[in-house]
């Protein structure tokens, strides 16, 4: 998985919190199909059994319920599943994305397909982590829309994906740990503007 | 419904909000029947604390009647319950450990960043006080939504009057919690800073951990008197060397135990705030953030440290050498309310604790913003305002 790190003797440390230049290729390497130059790592502990979480997670319309940004994903075949995601602006963006590889109970791996909005690839890991439950940890690599700039007003709206990606992992988190998704709003009506 | 809402520095008003709904299976609803001021709320009406919103409804020490519960709240309608100022899932890994205030999930995922940055690790969420602790309305209402409703709220016996159990919200739990991380032994001398209402409580709760002295060490004469009344021997800063009074009165040792329920009593959440009052310490020495110094250098060799007292950011000028040389223990933390509340609720069922003694005032809702003033321009007399959305408003 990504974070082997036996080429770095004397750092463990897991690729996304590494200062070193070659990370992203490194971790492009696990990826198995590079797409786009921006690295977000994130590992969260949940205290769930790791069946459980992988099933959920492996039936890619959950997907929705936990990713603010995504409005749906669907089937297309076993592999592969059309995204449509929330992008700066009121706009969407759409791509089909395939599993590249999968280990039951182990990780997942896909990539979206020649013509993505914004491309992407990454991969999600499932550790068993015994009385504490399991360790799930994401790893995406991808395009950001409009080079430099286009990372900035994405920052800004907050669709930016290593926010965002870090958000949904907590999201994930709290659905499998507390059966909800916690929110301060304190009427329907403010609930359905922040999940807009 | 009506809420005390925050628009600015000193400026709390009763607005007219939409009432809260159910929006997770978790929730419930309650109509508030009994809400306090809190001395950190002073904080939030002094604009030390940031990511306030205009409009934010304040309050988190409250409890009422349950009027709603979502399909997995295990409450039931008329039930009475005082609600943890703590919002705790019940479920994660701290919760687990009975570590409530550390809980994973009880903010919301977007307001973890802050918190994540500041400290390291996200808390848990609390009612009514500010955005960094999730934005939630607070109690200072006459609804409020309660998430993990089945975790969360202690359901209060029938005839038990809410005066009697409504500070097992925050303020009881806090001053016990205080006086346990003391590891107070038989026989030991424990010295309290601050006698607000949380001193004043960990001050009780050390006499019945085996306490055999305590010492409370305030500027208030009323609360020296508040003091005095539990057992305690009393220091006024204002008339005595509180180093040279505590080595008196201990024959030269100092107090096995000390516990700072003072803190950062002005300083806010966020590091430029905090360096601001640093600084303005430096040249003014204040004795607010003098009171964790004074504690270490007081404490007996080998002694141990609890502080209760509300701290954010960075503290210059820490003894760390004498905390070292000394070989002194510190326990420290915002508190876990879950974890405590069934205990109290029994000790005060069996009047082993009393905590009425401290409401001083009681104000319909309608009249909060008088309250905050008044709390906020006479803390000696002012010990406790507690607010009753079904009072009228005074003319």
């Amino acid at each position: 998985m990504p974070g082997d790190t036996e080429i770095h003797p004397g750092d463990d440390a897991p690729l996304a919190a590494s200062k070193r230049d070659t990370a992203i290729d490194e971790a492009t390497e696990s990826l198995i199909e590079p797409k786009g130059d921006a690295l977000s790592g994130r590992a969260v502990t949940i205290n769930r059994p790791l069946p459980e979480l992988f099933a959920y997670w492996r039936d890619f319309t959950n997907l929705a319920t936990f990713m603010d940004n995504v409005v749906s994903v669907s089937p297309i075949d076993p592999k592969r599943s059309h995204w449509v995601v929330k992008a700066p602006g009121g706009k969407t963006v759409e791509w089909d994305a395939a599993i590249t590889e999968e280990q039951e109970n182990r990780f997942i791996a896909w990539a979206s397909e020649p013509g993505a909005d914004v491309a992407n690839s990454g991969r999600i890991d499932f550790r068993d982590a015994g009385a504490r439950g399991t360790v799930v940890t994401a790893t995406i690599l991808y395009d950001p829309p409009a080079g430099t700039v286009g990372k900035l007003i994405a920052k800004m709206f907050q669709r930016e994906p290593a926010i965002q990606s870090r958000r949904d992992l907590r999201r994930f988190k709290q659905l499998m740990e507390t059966g909800e998704i916690a929110t301060a709003s304190r009427t329907r009506a403010e609930l359905a503007e922040e999940r807009d | 419904m009506r809420a005390l809402a925050w628009h600015g520095k000193h400026d709390v008003r009763v607005d007219t909000v939409d009432d809260p709904e159910i929006l997770n299976p978790r929730d419930c609803i309650i109509k508030v029947t009994s809400t306090a001021i809190c001395g950190s709320d002073l904080h939030l009406y002094d604009g030390y604390i940031p990511t306030m919103q205009k409009g934010d409804i304040l309050g988190h020490e409250f409890m009422g009647e349950v009027v709603e519960t979502g399909p997995k709240s295990t409450l039931k309608k008329g039930q009475r319950v005082v609600v943890p100022f703590t919002i705790a899932c019940g479920s994660c890994y701290h919760c687990g450990k009975h570590q409530y205030s550390a809980c994973d999930n009880g903010l919301p995922a977007d307001n973890q960043d802050i918190a994540q940055e500041l400290y390291g690790q996200p808390m848990s969420g609390l009612f009514g006080y500010s955005h960094m602790t999730g934005g939630y309305a607070g109690g200072q209402a006459e609804y409020v939504r309660v998430p993990f409703s089945d975790v969360g709220p202690i359901v209060i016996p029938d005839g038990v009057e809410d005066e009697k159990v409504l500070f097992l919200s925050d303020i009881l739990p806090t001053g016990w919690q205080a006086a346990e991380n003391a590891d107070i032994e038989p026989g030991d001398t424990v010295a309290v800073w601050g006698c607000g209402p949380v001193g004043l409580f960990s001050i009780q709760s050390a006499f019945l951990m085996g306490a055999e002295r305590v010492i409370a060490i305030d500027h208030f004469p009323h609360r020296l008197e508040l003091a005095k009344k539990f057992g305690a021997e009393t220091i006024n800063f204002e008339q005595s060397a509180v180093y040279e009074a505590l080595m008196e009165m201990t024959g030269g040792i100092g107090p096995d135990a000390v516990i700072d329920s003072v803190g950062l009593e002005a300083h806010g959440f966020f590091v430029d705030n905090v360096i601001d009052q640093i600084k303005k310490s430096t040249f003014l020495g204040t004795d607010r953030i003098h009171s964790i110094r004074q504690a270490i250098i007081a404490c007996r060799k080998g002694g141990r440290v609890s502080m209760p007292a509300v701290y954010g950011g960075f503290v210059d000028k820490f003894p760390l050498g004498a905390f070292m040389e000394k070989g002194l223990t510190l326990k420290t933390g915002q508190t876990h309310v879950q974890h405590y509340m069934p205990a109290l609720l029994n000790a005060i069922m069996e009047d082993k604790i009393d905590t009425t003694f401290l409401i001083s005032h009681r104000m319909a809702l309608e009249d909060a913003p008088k309250g905050y003033k008044m709390f906020h321009d006479n803390q000696n007399e002012v010990t406790k305002v507690v607010l009753k959305p079904d009072f009228a408003a005074a003319v």
